[in-house]
């Protein structure tokens, strides 16, 4: 059973008698082939109406769909001779932050990157795609192994935060994101960082800092979530839909507000409505941006990824 | 005493701070009700004499307290914020800003100066909470990030005193990236060989916190400052439960691994001196 988020009741309708008309094709009596075609096609019409439309808060909510795609499943469907690493050689090993080695034509990239779980038991496991000061350093760590023996890295972001609990604080994880963005910002291979599904505040960033930041079409960016955004400035958790606007955190937003290099093409439908299209416009987004940066002097990117960032903001003189 | 001395000097100099502290009026301790006139409070870097409390100040206060004779000049004054997201909740941003500069005659969250601290020349950057909570936007990231420019330019070690709440959320996206531009920045410092000291104050939390705040060759605060990266609030609510008593405090972060020292007020000037002097930057 699909999952249908509450704008798409239109293609929810439509499926429903789509699957009562294959049930009738299934006894076999009545000829339905007719109708299941119409049906389908209404499908397809009315799921690039309105996916042609969407406003930011229901962009975030695809983001949050329930079958989208996460990091370990374009690790297994795009790349191969995938060789999961773990721990952070201090503490623990942290199951939100996930990485390794991986192949996508016959390049040997580091991925790193955060990982929610698919059903309520692995949600709890992978502590909801919320990392601790653990799973920052051993992405660190990773990175660094990655600049060791001359390795590309991509990192997968999909985040609603760094986890805010007191261990998390007690083992310093302003330090731990800090940390990482001054490690990254000099790292001597190519950074790659994409935001395939939520990608919020510090959380984000703390596996963001590079030489593309790329974000899928209906993934969001920001320093804090609509609903948190709600909450704070509006005290209450009914303007998520206006806080999301305001914050001008989607794809397309992002770009104009020249804050990420690119935007990844999503399916008609989001990610999760054709995953193999979806692996395929990454890994296709990857290896371009793979092949201008690989050419590049180590010292030249570096001072490009640093100048990027410094250009960042806008303040009047 | 000689920083007592130097530091009655600066108060008697600048004729404009001068209303801030008229005679007469007296100081009543936030923590422990000691009352003092505001005279001694200011004489004690506006540190309680009784409890050893730390008042909450602000730029003004801090390079009066650091720079010899309260001499400095500022850099990129004038710098202010843009609305590039022309942001509105129950207000507009711009209202919010133009109500803070009147509100505390200050242009943003953060001053950067040069000048001498007991004879070494530094450059020191200082938040201020009174601007919408010491929040960081692109002002308070381009002018560290300037900040870090001059420092590596004129081969001077950059102090920078953090007080902050974290992001400002009206700049969303382009406040967030102020962490990476900040960090990124004080890589080439730090290629530079110049020495980044970093003083933490109560509060910093949230992205100064999780960005230039922790990142400094030595990480000093302030006795019982909040330090953070998650708000206790939220940390609470997480937990379901009572936080500890002392978490998230200055102590708390010596204990745990992520401060040099603590250093009380009133010898922080004399302290940075040694720092400076161990570093061998003149
Ligand atoms: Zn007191």
């Amino acid at each position: 059973m699909a999952t249908f988020l509450d704008f798409e009741s239109p293609i929810a309708d439509l499926n429903e008698q789509l699957e009562k008309a294959l049930e009738i094709k299934a006894k076999g009596k009545v000829d339905v082939s007719e109708m299941i075609k119409d049906i389908e096609e209404k499908i397809s019409e009315t799921q690039k109406e309105i996916y042609s439309n969407l406003n930011p808060w229901q962009r975030v909510q695809v983001s949050r769909h329930p079958e989208r795609p996460y990091t370990m499943s374009y690790l297994k469907n795009m790349t191969t001779d995938f060789v999961e690493l773990h721990g952070d050689r201090n503490v623990n090993d942290d199951k939100a932050m996930i990485g390794g080695f991986a192949k996508i034509d016959g390049h040997s990239i580091m991925f790193i990157g955060q990982q929610k779980g698919e059903n309520t038991k692995m949600r709890q496991y992978r502590n909801f795609g919320m990392a601790n000061p653990e799973g920052y350093r051993k992405a660190l760590r990773l990175m660094k192994l990655a600049e060791k023996f001359n390795k590309p890295i991509v990192t997968l972001i999909d985040t609603p935060g760094a986890y805010p609990g007191l261990e998390a604080e007690e083992r310093g994880q302003g330090e731990a994101i800090a940390r990482n963005l001054f490690e990254m910002a000099q790292l001597k291979v190519p950074v790659i960082c994409i935001v395939i599904g939520e990608g919020a505040s510090g959380g984000a960033l703390g596996i963001g800092v590079g030489d593309r930041i790329l974000m899928l079409e209906n993934s969001w960016y920001s320093v804090i979530s609509p609903e948190n955004c709600s909450a704070i400035l509006w005290r209450n958790w009914e303007h998520k839909e206006q806080a999301a606007s305001a914050l001008k955190l989607t794809a397309e937003n992002m770009l104009e507000n020249k804050l990420i290099d690119g935007i990844i093409k999503e399916p008609v439908g989001g990610a999760h409505s054709n995953r193999e299209e979806m692996f395929e416009n990454v890994k296709k987004a990857i290896l371009s941006n793979l092949k201008e940066l690989i050419s590049m002097d180590a010292e030249k990117r570096i001072e490009e990824r640093i100048e990027k960032f410094s250009k960042m903001g806008v303040v009047e003189d | 005493m000689s920083w007592f001395k130097r530091k009655m000097q600066g108060v008697s100099t600048p004729t404009k701070e001068k209303k801030e502290t008229p005679e007469g009026l007296w100081y009543k301790c936030r923590s422990c009700k000691n009352v003092m006139t505001s005279e001694d409070h200011v004489a004690h870097s506006w540190v309680c004499d009784k409890c050893g409390f730390h008042e909450r100040i602000g730029s003004i206060e801090y390079f009066r307290i650091l720079f010899d004779e309260n001499k400095f000049t500022e850099l990129n004054r004038n710098v202010s914020s843009g609305d590039p997201l022309v942001f509105e909740d129950t207000k507009k941003y711009t209202d919010r800003l133009a109500s803070s500069k009147k509100k505390t005659g200050l242009v943003d969250a953060v001053r950067t100066a040069t000048g001498k601290l007991e004879g070494h020349l530094v450059v020191i950057g200082c938040m201020d909470f009174n601007f919408i909570g010491g929040s960081m936007g692109s002002v308070v990231g381009e002018k560290i990030a300037r900040a870090i420019d001059y420092s590596i330019e004129n081969k001077r070690p950059f102090i920078l005193i953090s007080k902050s709440g974290g992001a400002r959320m009206m700049e969303a996206a382009f406040s967030l990236m102020q962490m990476a531009k900040t960090s990124a920045k004080l890589t080439l410092l730090a290629k530079a060989k110049l020495p980044f000291i970093s003083i933490l104050t109560d509060p910093t939390t949230g992205g100064v916190t999780a960005s230039f705040a922790m990142l400094g060759d030595i990480n000093i605060a302030e006795p019982g400052a909040l330090i953070g990266f998650a708000g206790p609030r939220v940390v609470k609510e997480t937990i379901g439960k009572d936080l500890p008593e002392g978490f998230q405090t200055s102590e708390f972060l010596l204990e745990h691994g992520f401060l040099d020292y603590i250093v009380e007020r009133n010898d922080l000037k004399s302290n940075l001196s040694i720092m400076l002097n161990h570093f061998q930057v003149k």
